[in-house]
């Protein structure tokens, strides 16, 4: 593996209109490495890995990847270099079956341009059952999935195709603690297969067992870069709290005064 | 459809989906169940309806609107509505009644002009849908306007007239009202052309929603089109080539129009848009997108056109028609709406 990080971002800044929603942020992924980002709710999170993900531009700093400048106007662009993103909402089509949600955008195809039906569904078994899921029917619609097996799905997908870098915006929110460990336990395959992962999280105790790096957003500026031996599990929740410490704080008054 | 792979490896599976449970699962088998309904409700209701002569008038007005169903369902599976489509057919043939006409034209040119100005129509429909990302209601509603006063407008200016001139002694007519507007005697029942055009696009259009990448493009675009797009499919130029699919059977039906009578009306197709969207949604089509089938549409033409002639054979008055067709299109909602839920819900 060679020095320069996959993916590396430098200043990267993005508003929506008049709300600036990341400004100056820095960040590298590296193969075989997990870098986590870290932030509450609207912390600029969903907004940097969509930069990475090529589904928005970045409106200052550079964006490179391999070490080559890139602006992608489109997620297939990162798609073509490798970089898999799983989003928050999944980005799946609820009422398609689960095999051709595993393939879409990406199907596979004999002479003609007739689907390999077969093949699609057998390897879409396959690779879910390498991932420990046992689908009884992968021509289920993926909405009547689960939470965790959806994610699962999605994340299989994204392996499959040969992803380089694998991005996970919030894999494990909306999840149990028994399927959040399992996603976790897919970050950890991920990254011993070599792949560079972006952990997108807005809990350290999901993040400090799998990371090697840390960013920690808050309203959309960076306010820590850590690497695993520079930070501890407390340091790094302590970090995490910061930002909502004087809400907390006001909070507190507001009741106190209310008691007199 | 089994696989190799299903065959090879059966203990992974508990339960294997029952084939009822999978018919049960398809869009068009409500309107399946209707139009066995409805065919024996004629039969006993009305005695000509069972004549063969009867059944080709039922096989062919299906199909005049059974073509565009066509169209009209791939786009709606595709998450969009088209209501420039009854006029479009308008606009088609007269493209080709008044090009052919005023500049002494074979009608194969005319022909051949109205498929570029139809497929055009059907592009501009489509971008200004991509493009300003307003609803195709409004947009397509708009151009239905533009497009209905154009038909009047321009014939009017052209011939002085509201139809066009006869093209029936043109060079090219009779060749292709062979193509587009002949009957054939098939086993002693005659059977317009129309209902061989519309047979093959339901087994093309099938084709491509099951069997190519197209056809997952279709349905991903209409079920979730962010992230349609988030994985690599191409959203926008998926819904404009679904607004072309429109337009080209537009053209065809526009040009059954001009070779079975000679003449067009410049004042037709207006409302037809209802009957075509009424076809795909009677078949199973969600309104909301993303789920349908071209054989569905194909069926709830068929159903459209059993009920328009049957109440004529019945000799019921024609007025309880639209009655007819309402009350089909709110139970067929109903019925696709139970179905659907029923088998996501125990699969
Ligand atoms: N499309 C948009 N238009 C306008 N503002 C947006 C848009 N998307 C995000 N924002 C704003 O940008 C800020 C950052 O949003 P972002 O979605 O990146 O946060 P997040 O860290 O992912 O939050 P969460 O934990 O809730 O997912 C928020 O203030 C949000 O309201
Ligand atoms: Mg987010």
């Amino acid at each position: 593996m060679s020095d320069t990080p996959l993916v590396r971002l430098d200043g990267a800044g993005k508003s929506y209109g008049n709300v600036i929603a990341l400004r100056d942020v820095d960040l590298e992924a590296s193969p075989g490495e997990v870098t986590c980002v870290l932030g509450d709710n609207g912390a600029g999170k969903s907004t940097l890995i969509k930069i990475v993900a090529g589904l928005h531009r970045h409106d200052t700093g550079t964006y490179t990847v391999q070490g080559e400048e890139v602006a992608f106007s489109s997620p297939r662009e990162a798609l073509d270099l490798g970089i898999a993103t799983v989003y928050q909402d999944l980005a799946v089509v609820p009422l398609m079956p689960v095999w051709r949600n595993f393939f879409l955008g990406s199907e596979k195809r004999r002479r003609l341009g007739r689907l390999d039906i077969p093949f699609m569904r057998a390897t879409t078994r396959d690779e879910l059952h390498a991932m420990g899921i046992d689908l009884r029917d992968v021509d289920r619609p993926i909405g009547t999935l689960s939470g965790g097996e959806r994610q699962c799905v999605a994340i299989a997908r994204a392996v499959y195709f040969g992803a380089k870098a694998l991005v996970l915006d919030e894999p494990t929110a909306a999840l149990g603690v028994k399927q959040a460990g399992v996603v976790l336990r897919y970050i950890v395959q991920a990254r011993e297969r070599g792949l560079a992962v972006i952990f997108i999280t807005h809990n350290p105790h999901h993040a400090y067992p799998v990371g090697d790096r840390f960013l920690i957003l808050d309203r959309g500026r960076s306010i820590g870069y850590h690497t695993k031996d520079e930070i501890s599990r407390d340091e790094l929740t302590g970090l995490m709290a910061g930002g909502a410490e004087l809400e907390q704080l006001a909070h507190e008054l507001e009741r106190g005064l209310r008691k007199e | 459809m089994t696989t190799p792979a299903v065959a090879a490896a059966p203990d992974e599976r508990l339960a294997r989906r029952s084939p009822l449970r999978r018919l049960l699962g398809r869009p068009e088998l409500g309107a399946l169940l209707g139009a066995v309904a409805l065919f024996v409700f004629f039969s006993l209701a009305a005695d000509a309806f069972l004549r063969t002569g009867s059944f080709s008038t039922v096989l062919y007005a299906s199909s005049t609107f059974g073509i565009m169903a066509v169209g009209v369902s791939l786009l709606m599976i595709g998450g969009e509505f088209d209501l420039s489509a009854g006029v479009m057919v308008t606009t088609s043939a007269l493209v080709t009644a008044l090009t052919a006409y005023q500049l002494t034209l074979n009608l194969w040119v005319g022909a051949a002009i109205s498929l570029a100005v139809t497929l055009a129509l059907g592009l501009l429909n489509g971008l200004l849908c991509v493009r300003t990302r307003l609803p195709s209601f409004i947009v397509t509603l708009a151009t239905f306007f533009m497009l209905a006063g154009l038909n009047l407008g321009v014939t009017k200016a052209v011939t002085g007239n509201v139809a066009s001139d006869s093209v029936r002694d043109m060079d090219g007519f009779d060749s292709a009202r062979a193509v587009f507007a002949s009957d054939l005697a098939v086993g002693g029942v005659t059977v317009d052309v129309t209902v061989l055009w519309w047979l093959l696009l339901v087994a093309a259009a099938t084709w491509l929603l099951l069997r190519t990448r197209a056809g997952n493009w279709i349905f991903a675009v209409g079920g979730a089109a962010d992230s349609a797009r988030a994985v690599g499919v191409p959203v926008a130029r998926t819904k404009i080539a679904l607004f072309m699919g429109v337009a080209f059977c537009a053209w065809l039906s526009g040009m059954h129009l001009v070779f079975a009578f000679a003449t067009v009306q410049s004042g037709e197709g207006v409302g037809n848009e209802f009957y075509y969207i009424i076809c795909a949604v009677i078949g199973g089509c969600l309104l909301t997108g993303g789920y349908g089938s071209a054989i569905g549409a194909a069926v709830g033409a068929f159903i459209f056109g059993m009920t328009n002639k049957g109440i004529v054979y019945a000799e019921w008055n024609p007025d309880w028609f639209k009655f007819f067709l309402g009350a089909m299109l709110l139970i067929a909602t109903v019925v696709n709406l139970v179905v659907r839920r029923r088998v996501e819900r125990s699969s």
